[in-house]
This record gives structure tokens, sequence and C-alpha cells, in this order.
């Protein structure tokens, strides 16, 4: 069991950065997750904590251990690859018997130690067969059972599920998320989505372009993201984001689009008291535009005309795809709603729940 | 529609047998002379069936041939044994630990297999008697460094093929270099051995030059002794086919029972698993 500290991490392939002085905290039993767009870095995030790459600068640490030069056999790491990487010619169980049995572990133990993996992931019966007699989600097992039967300190996991078809992809995020809690160890998990991320993590580090652009749990993410990128990545359908200027008429502070105005409630108007003027992002989740007709009475909420574009009928919600002036925005409305495609209609933003972002720098602003 | 079609399908097999025939001609004349007695051999009555099957003429090929044929398995087992074992280390390390210079070495090795036989062959003869190793053994290690260009380009391919996760799964799980090599690398490389070991196999076999000026007439191969088995005045044409026969029956061999996992493992490289 053990914490994990990225110190300043730097890694360059030639002139390429593809890391910037990343710094993250795990703290002992934590499920970290890190996410991002492909080519963020995240992965490679990953590999340096393996010890697959080598950092340029900076330290890594695995408890008060500073791994920089230390092999990966010795990290007291597991991992679980996107392809699985087990072993085609041996069977279930020396594929998860090969770390154990490289490190000269008796028999017994890791006979015992390979059975008790097995029964965790329901897999007793596959113990003799080959891997390409598995299913997919039956390689992802082995792979994790692999793993298992090491008893690292850490468990590092690269895009586990993406290889899944989507039923098992919900099915398996539970069991890894399970997992975590019967093993109580240090997990870190790496994933382009971000609904994995909500779902698993007890926390979540977003990264882009090579930098940790926040580090929170996912309902904070969800709620106060820092910027603009993290405000679009976290969430499904993304948050609407319209180009803005604030505005102060009278004693009322207003966010005009050009194509809208919606006024900013009073009680929240504190942080933009003095930006009369300023050039901003105004950002509103989908779940927080409403029709009129079923919009709950106790919010703050301001009218804005629109033109339905396009519906998506989920059962559940439905998805309206929305146009007023040059923007383009979606509501997740009541499923009683009876918009449609061509209505022209007023909808409703509860502006108890806006997000303001600076347009220069995209910082949050709150 | 259904008819024409099938009339253009038996057409399409008239030149294949046509073709066929004509390159079994000389394997035909070869079976056939070998089954026949002296007098019965004439320009005339070649292309004529035996009067009768008798095994003598092979008796008397075997006995002459037989020592060099046992000369040709030592020499040839071990060059087609030892040159894939190097060729697969050379391909592992090519493929997945490149080092610095890996992308200009890999051609260099290949450029060998563009080297004519003719050209090296004063070199190597002088080169083999300044080390002093002679006969059969030199033999052995001509073929051995010939065959390294083609085993290693045929491990190398096929290693290329196996994804990176792999590796990096059993180094994680505690393998080193060769330890990787060792227990996941070469379980899995058995059907690019049989590319290998068949094509050194039948290349170190059939070998005539680099045989004829390495060894001398105690250690001759098969090749070599085949072809001074014809005497200088008269050449008992029915013993010469027959032995002959015999210099090619370890390649056919080889080939009838081997020849499925040849191409199983030609094929291994460009299939996904």
């Amino acid at each position: 069991m053990a914490s994990v500290t990225f110190q300043n991490v730097e890694k360059k392939f030639g002139d390429l950065t593809i890391i910037k002085g990343l710094n993250i905290n795990v703290e002992d039993k934590e499920f970290l997750v890190l996410v991002g767009p492909s080519g963020c870095g995240k992965t490679t995030a990953l590999r340096l904590l393996a010890g697959l790459e080598e950092i340029t600068s900076g330290e890594i640490k695995i408890g008060d251990r500073v791994v920089n030069d230390v092999a990966p056999k010795d990290r007291d790491i597991a991992m679980v690859f996107q392809s699985y990487a087990l072993y085609p010619h041996l069977s279930v169980y020396d594929n998860m018997a090969f770390g154990l049995k490289l490190r000269k572990t008796p028999k017994e133990e890791i006979k015992r130690r390979v059975n008790e993996a097995a029964d965790i992931l329901g897999i007793q019966d596959l113990l003799l067969r080959k891997p390409r007699q598995l299913s997919g989600g039956q390689r992802q097992r082995v792979a994790v059972g692999r793993a298992i039967v090491r008893e690292p300190k850490v468990f590092l996991f690269d895009e586990p599920l993406s290889n899944l078809d989507a039923k098992l992809r919900v099915q398996m995020r539970a069991e890894i998320s399970k997992l975590h809690q019967r093993l109580k160890t240090t997990f870190i998990y790496v994933t382009h989505d971000q609904t994995e991320a909500m779902t698993m993590a007890s926390r979540i580090a977003v990264i882009n372009k090579g930098n940790l652009q926040q580090l929170d749990t996912p309902q904070n993410l969800y709620d106060y993201p820092n910027n603009l990128f993290v405000a679009g990545f976290i969430g499904s359908p993304s948050m609407n984001f319209f180009a803005a200027k604030i505005v102060k008429s009278g004693d009322k502070m207003i966010v005009d689009s050009g194509d809208f105005k919606v006024q900013i409630p009073n009680e929240l108007v504190g942080p933009y008291k003095g930006m009369d003027g300023r050039n901003v992002i105004f950002g509103i989740r989908p779940e927080n535009i409403h029709d009129p007709e079923f919009a709950p009475s106790n919010i703050f909420g301001e009218k804005v005309s629109a033109k339905v574009d396009v519906t998506e009928l989920m059962g559940n919600e439905t998805l309206l795809y929305l146009v007023t002036g040059k923007n383009i925005f979606v509501g997740r409305v009541d499923p009683r709603s009876h918009l449609r495609v061509g209505h022209q209609t007023d909808v409703v933003f509860d502006m108890g729940k806006f997000h303001i972002f600076d347009a220069a720098t995209e910082e949050a602003v709150r | 529609m259904k008819t024409r079609f099938h009339i253009g399908k038996y057409w399409l097999y008239v030149p294949l047998v046509l073709m066929a025939v004509f390159y079994l001609l000389p394997l035909y004349v070869m079976i056939i002379t070998g089954f026949k007695e002296f007098s019965e051999i004439d320009l005339k009555t070649m292309w004529n069936l035996p009067h009768g099957i008798a095994f003598d003429n092979y008796i008397e090929a075997y006995s002459k041939l037989a020592p060099s044929l046992w000369n040709s398995f030592a020499m040839v087992i071990p060059a087609a044994v030892i040159s894939s074992a190097l060729g697969s280390l050379n391909g592992y390390v090519l493929a997945k630990w490149k080092f610095r210079g890996a992308d200009v070495i890999f051609p260099f090795i290949l450029f060998g297999m563009f080297i004519p036989y003719q050209s090296i062959l004063i070199p190597l003869v002088q080169f083999m008697n300044l080390v002093g190793i002679k006969g059969l053994p030199g033999l052995a290690l001509a073929h051995i460094i010939y065959g390294i260009p083609i085993t290693t380009l045929t491990f190398r391919n096929y290693y290329a093929s196996l994804p990176q996760e792999l590796l990096e799964a059993a180094k994680i799980d505690g393998a080193d270099m060769l330890g990787i090599y060792r227990h996941i690398l070469l379980p899995i490389s058995m059907p690019s051995f049989v590319v290998v070991l068949i094509w050194q196999f039948t290349s170190a076999w059939n070998d005539f030059l680099f045989a004829v000026v390495l060894t001398g007439n105690t250690d001759w191969p098969i090749t070599v002794a085949l072809n001074n088995m014809a005497g200088s005045q008269i050449i008992s044409w029915n013993v010469q086919m027959a032995g002959s026969l015999l210099a090619a029956l370890p390649t056919l061999l080889v080939y009838i029972f081997l020849g499925r996992y040849f191409l199983r493992g030609l094929l291994a490289g460009s299939l996904k698993g």
C-alpha cells in the first residue's frame, strides 16, 4: 500500500515535450483517474510511473522511495494494458503465475494466490484455457487477475475497457470499482472516457497538452471546473459556451451574448461586480436549460428565445439542439416536452447554475 | 451464364496441366532411368518404361553415396539449427531492442542475401585456410554465416509484428531481455523456425559450389559425391539417376512433412492472431 507522487515531472521525446512539469499527489488507497483527450500525455504519465519510459527531469515517488532509476519489476506495481497483452502460448493459470514464477515464489503460494484471484474474478473455470479461447471480457479479467496475484502496492490501468463493447464496459466498470473496494490498494487508471472517470474515480486528474488542468473529486470537477477545457471535457453532452460580455445595467449585472441577455442573480453577483464591459465566455450545462412548461418554479429562470433544430428522445429525457442567432446549444429537458423540430420557443436558463470564464485566459471566474 | 463459366474454368486447366507435365518430364526420366538395367540405357529408348522394377541401382548408388549422405546430414543440421538460432536472436534485438544504429545495421545484414556465391569463393577459401577450419566444419560455418541474412529477416519481421505491450507486460512481471526471449518469444516463434529451418536445410543441402571448394574426397557432401560418381569414360546413367533421387529425397521429405507448417509460417506475420 503506498502513495504516489509526481514532482515536476517532465518528459521529452526529442524536441517534443509530452509532459510539462506534472505535479500529482496520489494518496494511499486512492482511485485516481487520469483523463484527457488522446495525445494529452496521460498514458505517458502512467508509463513513466511503470518505468516503461524514462523521465527527462523531476521525480517520481512510490511511497517514500524515489523510483526514477528503479527497474519496472522492482517498483512493486502491476499494470493492465489496453490490449490485455496476455502471453498467447500460456494457459490462463500460467499467465497469472508467470510473474510469481520468475520471482521464485513457492509453488503452493502461487497456487493459493492464483486461485484466490480467479475466485475474485469468477474465472476458475477458465484456468486451463489459452487466451485465444477466451472472449474479450474474459481476457480482460485474466489481465486483471495477472495484476492481482502480484499483490502490488499500486495498480496501473491503461484504458483497459476501450476494447470492450458498450454493455460489457459498463459491467467491468462496476467490477473494477468493486475490486478497488475489496483490495484497498492504490489504483491509477488512464482513460479518455469522462464517463469512466466520473463513475469510478475517488479523484480525477484532467490533463491536456501535457499539463495538469485540475485535480479534484468528480463532483467538484463537474460543479466547479477551473477552466474552459475542464468545463467542456467533463459532462456529456458538453457544457454550452457562449461568447458574451458582462454589462452593468442599473444595479443588475447582465450577461449579453448579442443574441440574448440574461441576468446574474443578485446573491451570485459578487465575483463579477468589477467586470462591467469585460469579454467573457458564458457556460451553462444542458440540464440547466428547461422547457418553460416544465421548468421548476424555485429557480432563478431567464428566458432565451431559440429555434429547435434537432430533437433526440431518450425516453427518460429529451435533448434539444437549439439555435439562437449564431449560437447552437443543447438543452436536456423533461421528456414530456412538446417542443419539436422547427418550433420557435423560449427556453429557461437556470441562472443559479452558470459558469463564467475569462475570454482571454479561459480561467473560471468565481 | 453458368455453362460458359464452367467451360472457361476447364480451359484454364489445359495450359496448367501442360506446364505441369513439361515441368515434371525430367523427374519422370530420372525415376524410370533409375529402374532400368545398364543395357536398356539408350537415347532412343529414353522415354520408354523399364522392363521390370529392380532396386539394384538404388542399392549400388547407396553403397557408393552412403558416406557422403551422412556427411551432408552432419553439415546441414548444424548449419540450419545454428543459423536459425542466430537469426532469431538477431531478429529479436533488431525488432524489439532497437539500439542506436540498428536501422543502419539491419539493411547491411540484408545486403548479405544479394552477394553471389561465386564472388566470394576465393576469399572464402583463403579465410578458411587462414583460420584453419577445413572440410565439413568449414562448409557448415560458411552456410551458417550465409544464412544469417535470410533468417534474421524472417524473424525480425515476425517479431516486429508482435505488440510491444506483450514485452512490457513481461518486463513488469519481472523478465529481463533474455528472459522475455526465452519465456515469451521463443515459444511462440515455432512457425518462423519451421520456415527458416526448411529454407536453410534446403539451400545448404543443395549447395554444390561451396562444397566443392571447401571439402576433399574424404568428406564430400552428397552433391559433390554424386557429381564425382560419374566415371570418366562410361557413365552408368541408371545408377547415376538412382543416386540423384537418393540425393533429393531428404529435401523432398522435409517439404512433404513440414510443408503445411512452412506455408503457415510464411503467413504468420501477415495475419492477425
